[in-house]
């Protein structure tokens, strides 16, 4: 947070003694962490008290609901696997969104490119023959070449005729989740071919063959596909790239003055093209991980596959501030939640309560930063104003 | 390409295309106007999509409560503007990142109103048409601007009477000014912030009675795809307009006429594949936009949050 504001007092040393004299006296850090983590806390609790509140105000029993949502996520036995399961193309998702949200420049297209990804590692991986790893690696690249190219057409118009990539990716959507029904009606694309155990055609392509399967860890019960080894790795990597590469520090800049970026050198449509592509494969591969994980639609691709991961893992990246270890953290409660919807039909109330919670806890998460900030920028021009 | 060409020919000679492009046109137009004049504050209205589904939820809920269209289009409207006043205050007071505000936003509007539109079910009927008889029997196109439901003609004072609020009023001019230059407008003694969130409120206003106007008078009945991504492409209108209210209202039209065309092409008896019919209003705002885009230039600090002493 600090980081982001430009001194104000930027006069000199010898000004500061007096200065610090007459301004109010800086609070120390510790009480500073504790506000905030108390500021945090009880937005949480307030957005879960609203949340309670609808519950309740159409006849619900909201201890029922807090209690579904805990048993789905955590509780019951083998649901953390499953909760797991949900969270690595969150991270991935959000890890992508972390590059290009640091480079300045706004992908919120995750969703059709999670759905590019996963058609085209689809197609990949039903019809390619050979070694299964060999498939699984083709598929994933696949994947990611696919979420590139359908972000690459966003970055490609923007620098190319300056059209708003907030628009383009925002309309690229629905065009990909037109794109991927259609494909789901062709036999030469992407439709299961007709088999005597199947009485209707409808749209939905081959399972993916045992072989082109990511194998899946077991832990007392709950079992999650590999990558979420691959995940955590990533994870340490995007980490180290923002705080130890020039690479990093490169996006830093053209994100925070595109004109000092210029001035030293840091082409932006370069950069920004490559934060987007990276962005764009993020969510491509996140969609062939949740294809070739098995924890989403059974190894088969269908309309709708995507399934608003791409939207969560993008606010999973924008509430985690674009913060690696904040987003593994971040993706793993709202996967949890997603889990927990499931066990909500037992309570009576509709599922769509859990995107209530998940909408009102992202809107409340938004809170305490800003407020932290504005109070920061209040000391900081009263300290200016006291010294002059 | 014959068949084609002639589907092309049987879709302009049907009156029903017109009438359809105006309804379209119209929902558009109603979020557009608002999100001109909050883009040209600074701000980029990405919960336009859930103002407008919104105030679609209420108007359904108002009509099933008091059985009165217009009673509805005021509850659409309401709802319209408590959307707006998340965003505004959310982005324009704690200065949050619009983007994330807008987007939870959308989700929010949309988990409550399928969680309510379940529980409740809201019973709702369109609203009558309103026809002014001797005009409507012009061939083709009397139907589309003279035999409408009635809460359709609302959006034609709102586009004189947003343009002299923009280009005409003290407010206008602040507004402009705020959008272009915060920093300037702020030393001249203008509340940056404050102005900003009153014209998020007139997004709000007007794109609430839009998703009012979409349930009541379009279609009759909610339910949750009902908006379907029409605030975006509102949005797109307004790029592809260059931020001009004439432009805008011309974006409106053409995408209006886009999304009639592909309701109609079937209806005339011509089979297309339905999924790249309905991405068609999709793609073709993108195309447009790519080329009108360039010629055309935003608001200088749109999207941009306003702290005073930062710039």
């Amino acid at each position: 947070m600090s980081s982001q504001q430009p001194q104000p007092a930027a006069e000199g040393p010898e000004t500061a003694p007096t200065a610090s004299a007459a301004a109010p006296p800086a609070p120390s850090r510790l009480r500073e962490a504790g506000e905030a983590a108390a500021m945090y806390l009880g937005c949480i609790v307030a957005a879960l008290i609203v949340s309670a509140v609808i519950v309740w105000a159409t006849g619900g029993s909201w201890q029922a609901v807090f209690s579904a949502l805990l048993d789905g996520s955590l509780r019951a036995p083998g649901r953390w696997g499953e909760t797991i399961g949900i969270a690595i193309p969150l991270v991935v998702v959000a890890l992508g969104t972390a590059i290009n949200g640091r480079a300045g420049v706004v992908n919120i297209g995750q969703e059709g490119q999670v759905m590019m990804g996963s058609a085209f590692a689809a197609y990949v991986g039903v019809n390619m023959g050979g070694p299964g790893p060999v498939v699984i690696v083709c598929l994933l690249i696949v994947g990611a070449l696919a979420g590139a190219m359908w972000a690459g057409i966003a970055s490609w118009l923007l620098y190319w005729r300056r059209v708003p990539e907030v628009l383009t990716t925002l309309l690229l959507i629905t065009v990909a989740s037109q794109a991927t029904g259609y494909a789901l009606k062709v036999d030469w694309l992407l439709l299961a071919p007709f088999r005597e155990d199947r009485s209707v055609r409808n749209q939905v392509s081959d399972q993916l063959p045992g072989g082109v399967r990511l194998p899946r860890i077991d832990i007392w019960g709950n079992d999650f596909p590999i990558s979420a080894i691959a995940v955590v790795l990533m994870a340490v990597i995007v980490f180290l790239l923002f705080r130890r590469s020039v690479w990093g520090f490169r996006l830093r800049m053209l994100g925070r003055n595109p004109r000092t970026a210029q001035r030293a050198g840091v082409s932006t449509v370069k950069y920004g093209t490559t934060a987007m592509l990276i962005s764009g494969a993020c969510a491509g591969v996140a969609g062939a991980m949740m294809l070739s994980g098995g924890d989403f639609g059974n190894y088969r691709f269908t309309p709708g596959f995507a399934n608003n991961i791409g939207w969560e893992g993008l606010l999973v990246a924008l509430v985690a501030r674009s913060h690696p270890v904040g987003i593994v953290i971040v993706a793993f409660s709202f996967a949890g939640l997603r889990a927990g919807s499931g066990f909500l039909a037992a309570t009576g109330v509709e599922r769509e309560i859990s995107q209530v919670v998940l909408a009102l806890l992202v809107l409340a998460l938004l809170v305490p930063p800003a407020i932290l900030f504005i109070r920061q920028r209040r000391r900081a021009l009263s300290a200016t104003r006291d010294r002059t | 390409m014959g068949g084609f060409l002639s589907a092309i020919g049987d879709v302009v000679t049907n009156d029903v295309t017109y009438s359809g492009a105006m309804r379209f046109a119209a929902l558009l137009a109603f979020a557009a106007i608002g999100e001109t004049i909050a883009e040209k504050a600074g701000t980029l209205n990405i919960s336009l999509e859930g103002m407008v589904l919104g105030g679609a939820f209420a108007g359904a809920l108002g009509m099933h409560l008091t059985e009165s269209v217009t009673l509805g289009l005021v509850f659409a409207t309401a709802v319209g503007v408590v959307v707006a006043s998340v965003q505004a205050n959310m982005s324009h007071r704690l200065t949050a990142n619009q983007f994330v505000v807008g987007l939870a936003l959308n989700t929010l509007v949309l988990g409550i109103a399928s969680f309510l539109n379940t529980s409740i079910q809201p019973v709702s009927k369109a609203a009558h048409r309103f026809e002014i008889k001797p005009l409507s029997e012009i061939p083709l196109v009397g139907d589309a601007f003279f035999n409408q439901p009635w809460p359709l003609y609302l959006v034609y004072p709102m586009i004189p009477a947003a343009w002299w609020l923009l280009y005409r009023t003290r407010w206008g001019l602040e507004v402009r000014a705020v959008g272009e230059n915060p920093q300037a407008a702020d030393v001249s003694g203008i509340d940056v912030n404050k102005r900003r969130r009153q014209s998020v409120y007139i997004a709000g206003l007007t794109s609430g009675l839009g998703g009012g106007y979409l349930v009541l008078g379009q279609i009759g009945r909610f339910e949750d795809a009902i908006v379907g991504g029409q605030g975006f492409i509102a949005i797109a209108a307004v790029i592809f307009g260059g931020w001009t209210m004439r432009g805008v209202i011309g974006g409106c039209v053409l995408f209006g006429t886009v999304n009639s065309f592909r309701l109609t092409l079937p209806t005339v008896g011509h089979e297309l594949n339905s999924e790249l019919l309905s991405a068609a209003p999709f793609v073709v705002t993108i195309v447009t936009v790519t080329f009108f885009a360039y010629r055309t230039r935003e608001p200088r600090a749109l999207a941009q949050p306003f702290v005073r002493g930062l710039t």
